[in-house]
């Protein structure tokens, strides 16, 4: 069965007021923006984001007004350090923000995706990120020695929305790269929205089943969006756009700034065609892979 | 207090030196790699320090990444972050973050290397939020800071040297050092691990067995008063303290193959 979606119905029909939104799992690759643009352009309000870290996509949902909570262990630009939208709903709008680590994330997401209540870990012992924190609980290991530990919690998000080079229509995808903690987040959530670089036929997938990290059964959505990573990475796809992180540094220091760039990039264009045409041929060539690396041939025969 | 000799002064005072900072300090960095070990590899300048080892004496070095790479050769061109595809192509491996972070907890990464805005006395850093005179700064983050310094089995630390950002007291822990010194980490249940150095933009700052800093050596051309009064709690000094030795040609060169137009260390 097709699950193809266009973005906007994508967005509409799984992404509801109030939904824990987990996204930008493989790190500073493969990050939905296009997902994220089209969240914002549909208003929606009261979300949990949950993310290892976040590469802007997070300050613009918060600078949009959608975000009520933060669960995250980085919010920022990488290249560039401090994201401001995020600094000024912290300081200034009283964001909600559960503090993680990285590992934590993974885990309160692997815990989620095996059906466990938490797992434990060695690590941030000593550290402040637990303080206050209802996804941190002190634990002593049941098994000699008695080892302090941390029980992470499990966390569920109501919506993953993953981008990948390539998917078939029923949701199988296949995605190459460094992962994150792209596997746990799919496995965690109740819904997931898969976004490809390219739809190909079933037996392009069955091809390479080591490749595939998403089984369809599990999707709910599949929307063909070429570039809707943009200024994100998709590894032999396209390069990371740095000037465009670069910039976005620099326009977004103020609540008006920050407003006018959304404008320009999120609200006056109707989807990810418009923004790239917007972007221009010229960049958007840029970008382009200039040279191929191929993997060697797999022989799954028998 | 022990002072620098007055030869090696002169030698510091050099008006325009052939070298950056930024140099200075990714030389310094790469130098705490050494050949074979595992290094987790964080964001920003250490981008650029495993590079320098990589080329010049580590060899044989191995990098992991919190993204999910483990890496035996240096990426072949510039990244600016980790997942840069520069950084995939060639890797060994493309692992998921539960697979990297799972070898860095069961104790199979010999160095991490950690960026921070505050810096304190016993090693423990701050990157989540920072409250001064005028409210609070919120910063980015642990992102996987805190587990690096939890589990490596030894980090290193870069920042910019000044008052603010060396307090006595970290204002929020968000990656534990040697807490308020001794056994803390024992006591927590930390495993392992604990700072080694850390690498200021005036000095190099180690770690005493009772886990407290102290001044190891002054970058060239920075007064050794000019590192006590930046700093926010009275600095101990090792008996000699010496001068960080200059970046080498070949660690010079390394870094302006990779690092051309100096994004990372102008």
């Amino acid at each position: 069965m097709s699950k193809l979606l266009s973005m906007r119905d994508a967005i509409a029909d799984f992404v509801p007021d109030g939904a824990s939104v987990a996204l930008g799992l493989q790190m500073e690759q493969m990050i939905p923006f296009a997902a994220g643009h089209e969240i914002i352009r549909q208003k929606k309000r009261g979300l949990t984001l949950i993310g290892p870290i976040s590469d802007i996509l997070f300050d613009q949902l918060i600078a949009a007004g959608c975000a009520e909570q933060v669960i995250a262990a980085w919010v920022g630009n990488v290249m560039m350090g401090s994201a401001y939208n995020f600094r000024r709903a912290a300081e200034q709008d009283g964001l909600k923000i559960f503090n993680m680590t990285n590992f934590t994330v993974a885990l309160a997401l692997q815990a989620g995706a095996m059906g466990v209540p938490f797992l434990p870990t060695r690590t941030a012992l000593g550290s402040d990120v637990p303080k206050e924190n209802h996804f941190f609980y002190q634990i002593f290991s049941p098994f000699t020695p008695k080892e302090l530990l941390w029980a992470v919690r499990a966390l569920n998000p109501d919506v993953t929305i993953v981008h990948v080079q390539r998917a078939d229509r029923e949701g199988n995808a296949h995605c190459w790269g460094n992962f994150g903690v792209l596997l746990d987040g799919v496995r965690a959530a109740k819904r997931v929205i898969v976004v490809a670089e390219e739809i190909v036929e079933p037996e392009i997938i069955a091809s390479d089943p080591n490749r595939t990290v998403i089984p369809g059964f599990m999707v709910s959505a599949v929307v063909h969006c070429p570039y809707g990573a943009h200024p994100s990475p998709v590894q032999g796809y396209h390069n990371r756009d740095n000037a465009f992180f670069r910039q976005y540094h620099g326009q977004t220091k103020t609540k008006s700034d920050s407003d006018a760039w959304l404008e320009r990039w999120v609200y006056s264009v109707p989807d990810r065609r418009a923004y790239m045409n917007q972007l221009g041929a010229c960049r958007v060539e840029e970008l382009d892979v200039k040279q191929h690396a191929y993997a060697a041939q797999t022989d799954y025969g028998y | 207090m022990t002072t620098i000799s007055e030869t090696s002064t002169q030698q510091f005072d050099t008006k325009s030196p052939a070298y950056s900072l930024g140099e200075l300090m990714v030389a310094t960095a790469a130098r705490e790699i050494k050949d074979g070990e595992v290094v987790f590899v964080g964001m920003r300048l250490p981008l650029i320090a495993f590079v320098v080892a990589k080329r010049t004496h580590a060899p044989n070095a191995v990098g992991l990444f919190e993204n999910g790479v483990v890496r035996s050769t240096a990426a072949p061109e510039l990244i600016y972050t980790m997942a840069d595809p520069p950084n995939i192509c060639g890797a060994t491996q493309c692992l998921d973050m539960m697979g990297v972070m799972s070898l860095l907890q069961s104790g199979r990464v010999h160095l991490g290397f950690l960026g921070t805005a505050e810096v304190d006395r016993f090693g423990n850093l701050n990157s989540t939020e920072v409250h001064g005179p005028k409210g609070s700064t919120r910063l980015p983050g642990s992102g996987g800071a805190c587990d690096i310094a939890s589990l490596a089995q030894r980090f290193v630390v870069l920042l910019e040297h000044s008052r603010e950002r060396l307090p006595e007291r970290v204002s929020y822990l968000t990656s534990p050092g040697y807490g308020d010194g001794g056994d803390w980490r024992q006591r927590m249940g930390l495993p392992r691990g604990g700072p080694v150095a850390v690498i200021t933009s005036k000095a190099v700052l180690r770690f005493a067995d009772d886990g407290e800093a102290y001044l190891s050596s002054v970058h060239p051309g920075v007064e050794l008063g000019e590192v006590v009064s930046n700093t926010g709690w009275k600095l101990r000094s090792a008996e000699h303290v010496s001068q960080t030795s200059e970046p080498s040609a070949a660690e010079l060169k390394a870094i302006r193959d990779y690092d051309k137009d100096g994004f990372w260390t102008k």
